[in-house]
């Protein structure tokens, strides 16, 4: 198939290995993060870390916008679904993530009606072809999502529909990328910076992490490929001793990322003073709202919301997976009591959560492995 | 705001139970690799378990035909009616009536839309049950037909599904027998859903079961998969994707026979409907405690298949099938079963796509394209509603 193909072929994914393994000073452990939880599925779904050097260790990050609701917004959410005459539309991704009394889908059983959709857009047919209902669409996501919430709203004010509002959960992701920073768990070499994001915001919000915290960042694609040669570029300016930004998925992410989105979102939504993120706690300034002059299309004035912050079941570790500190199996309920049909934590609902794809892909000691394929070769 | 921490469904208290019993054996400081190992053997455990459906009331996920499905029919169906034909949960139950070796099999079609590229609710509902009749290695012979109509229905469409079963049950040389038609009010049903249940006969000497795949035996798909899932999806017309594509829905007696005249050694047969070719490989692996591992560049799948998928983040080795069958045959055999399966119309692109293997038993491992290798396990939740 042309246009993916290309990124996946392994004569070239075993000539990039060659190139890292040469780049690795002998004893130096590096620690990569990928932001974005795109990259995380990508990863596992290829395979790609048969590829690594045992030295290169890619660490999760929280670039998965399921994975950072926290519960008490999905129970917000399923509050706002069981308002009498209400519809929710929502990502099908956002279907299993358990609240503290169970899922979306949970939620249908019991009698709302919330309904999966590809498109914010497609809230705008439900509406139109539901006059006496109000279509409620449960936002979520980083700044990749957020343009199209943004137009879906323009559009809804454009053809005068009354009965849409949105239920915003959108984050912005250089906060959280500064929490990691700071964070004193963990230390790390580079990052594999968010593509989609980048689509939107560009590159120059990455700047800081280069200069201040003299750490080298690569934009990367999300095709195997584009993520073994932006582990290339890291550890060539690791050996190199370089922090730059770098943009390897320049085929789609303007240095300066896309003012025509960046505009539909300042026009509707602006930033929140704090919002809780799972596992990480409350970031100021992390989130966006509806802006008051749509006040009409946000659901949060629209309704009353409980707002009722639900702990973290205790034996969930999402947080620590979430900052990268601990690896998916090494939470103590990971695949046991949580597993992707019954998840206790966001990270094993979504097919970008770290522990989802760990356990879906790469569920397999791979030393044993290695060493089964040696005895029998 | 305040922290409410009584507000915790039942699952979670058990999996705060699990972890403080972990927490009071302590948890013994191995090297990393091993560590990994012992959470592996850990979660291999807890899938051994016996199913049990925590939720309490019925989710779209209990009809995808993946986990949840599987816990379902576990849990609930298999634990109330136990039996040792039932128990291998094959496509059909095998049954000595008299001196005859019969096998009986029934399926429910709910599809939507009703008619479809390449085939209808009507020709469905007689190709499925045909086909799970024969990959147990029987004849099919008759065939048993019951209609759930919604009120308003219209009554040409009821005649052009049942024209096209007439056709599908000529094509595949089986009679409709005997029958049921149920009518409930308006709102209570979506059109029409179907029952079918079939019988036939296994006049061969073949021993067919999951659960005698073995280490070397290799795995074989009978053609291009994903065509009935994506070709039904895009019908729906949710999604402004528009590919030339039709369902693969056929009867597959045909080219079962010309495979077992040629290979009466076939070990296991399987049509790959609801949950893909991997929920097959994942039966296998499980049945047969064995190991599987396939390629992925030896999968056939069509190149419409692969870029409505890759679109819609979906993997067309979870994409329902109607007239794709999987076989495990003994190693030494697969060329002759390929060249058996491609000399049948329906089966011109056959293909070995992996093997039976010792190592990793009860995994189905995946060597991407790209040269990395991963799992493929059952599928959790349902990307496709009422496929079938």
């Amino acid at each position: 198939m042309r246009f993916v193909d290309e990124f996946r072929d392994a004569d070239k994914a075993h000539a990039l290995a060659a190139k890292i393994a040469a780049l690795c000073e002998p004893g130096r452990q590096y620690k990569l993060m990928e932001v974005c939880g795109g990259h995380t599925h990508t990863i596992y779904k290829h395979g790609l870390e048969d590829y690594l050097p045992e030295s290169i260790t890619l660490v999760h990050g929280p670039g998965c916008p399921v994975c950072v609701i926290p519960m008490g917004r999905v129970d917000d959410a399923i509050h706002l679904a069981s308002q009498p005459d209400v519809i929710m539309t929502s990502f099908g991704d956002m279907m299993r993530v358990p609240g503290s009394g169970g899922s979306f889908f949970d939620a249908n059983a019991e009698g709302t009606n919330i309904r999966m959709v590809y498109s914010p857009l497609d809230s705008l047919k439900i509406a139109r072809q539901n006059p006496d209902k109000q279509v409620v669409f449960m936002a979520i996501g980083f700044e990749t999502t957020a343009p199209s919430t943004a137009m879906t709203m323009l559009r809804a004010a454009a053809q005068g529909l009354t009965n849409f509002s949105v239920f915003c959960n959108h984050v912005t992701i250089i906060p959280a990328i500064k929490a990691i920073l700071d964070s004193p768990d963990l230390r790390l070499d580079g990052f594999i910076g968010p593509g989609h994001v980048s689509t939107v915001i560009g590159c120059r919000p990455y700047e800081f992490i280069a200069r201040d915290y003299g750490k080298p960042v690569v934009v990367a694609g999300f095709e195997p490929l584009d993520i073994l040669q932006s582990i290339y570029l890291l550890m060539l300016q690791l050996s190199q001793n370089r922090s730059e930004v770098e943009n390897q998925y320049s085929r789609v992410v303007p240095w300066n990322g896309n003012l025509v989105a960046l505009k539909a979102i300042g026009e509707t939504m602006e930033l929140r003073p704090y919002f809780e993120w799972r596992g990480l706690g409350f970031i100021s300034h992390s989130a966006l709202q509806v802006r008051e002059k749509y006040a009409a299309m946000d659901a949060e004035r629209l309704f009353e919301v409980p707002g009722v912050r639900v702990a973290d079941p205790k034996a969930c570790q999402c947080g620590e997976v979430l900052k990268g500190v601990l690896k998916p199996w090494e939470c103590k309920v990971f695949g046991t009591a949580c597993t992707p049909e019954t998840p206790i934590g966001t990270c094993m609902v979504s097919p970008e959560g770290a522990c989802a794809a760990y356990y879906n892909f790469g569920r397999m000691n791979r030393n044993r492995v290695a060493e089964a394929e040696v005895a029998r070769s | 705001m305040s922290v409410d921490h009584d507000h915790q469904p039942g699952w979670i208290g058990d999996a705060l139970a699990e972890h403080d019993k972990l927490e009071a054996e302590g948890r013994p400081q191995l090297p990393l690799a091993d560590r990994e190992q012992q959470v592996l053997d850990r979660i291999d455990r807890a899938r051994r378990r016996r199913p049990r459906v925590r939720e309490e009331r019925i989710t779209m996920s209990h009809g995808s035909g993946g986990k949840a499905t599987h816990t379902l029919i576990e849990a609930i169906f298999l634990d109330a009616f136990r039996n040792p034909l039932l128990e291998p949960l094959e496509d059909a139950a095998q049954l000595r009536v008299g001196g005859s070796r019969l096998a009986l099999t029934t399926d429910s079609y709910v599809v939507s839309p009703l008619f479809f590229p390449g085939g209808d609710i009507g020709d469905l509902a007689v190709n499925g049950t045909v086909n799970d009749l024969s990959v147990s290695g029987a004849t099919p012979l008759y065939l048993s037909a019951g209609f759930i109509l919604e009120e308003g229905f219209p009554v040409a469409d009821l005649h052009r599904i049942v024209a096209s079963m007439r056709d599908a049950a000529a094509a595949a040389g089986v009679h409709v027998v005997t029958g049921d038609t149920k009518v409930v009010q308006k709102g209570k049903a979506d059109g029409c859903y179907i029952n079918t249940a079939g019988v036939g006969v296994i006049d061969r000497e073949v021993n067919l079961g999951v659960a005698g795949a073995q280490p070397g035996d290799a795995i074989i798909v009978s053609g291009p998969i994903g065509d009935h899932g994506i070709t039904i999806m895009l019908a729906r017309g949710e999604l402004d994707i528009e590919a030339d594509l039709s369902s693969d829905t056929a009867p597959l007696n045909g080219l079962v026979a010309g495979l077992l005249d040629t290979v009466p050694g076939v070990r296991a047969m399987r049509d790959a409907t609801r949950g893909g070719v991997a929920t097959i490989l994942n039966e296998i692996a499980k049945a047969a405690e064995a190991g599987v591992l396939v390629s992925e560049d030896k999968i056939p799948v069509r190149a419409e298949v692969r870029g409505a998928s890759e679109l819609l983040g979906i993997d067309p080795m979870y994409v329902a099938c109607e007239g794709r069958l999987v076989a495990v045959v003994p190693g030494d055999e697969a060329d002759r079963a390929v060249a058996a399966l491609r000399a049948h119309p329906l089966g011109e692109q056959a293909a070995i796509i992996g093997h039976v293997r010792a190592e990793q038993p009860g995994i189905v491992q995946l060597k991407t394209a790209f040269g990395g290798t991963r799992i493929v396990d059952l599928l959790v939740g349902d990307p496709l509603p009422r496929i079938c």
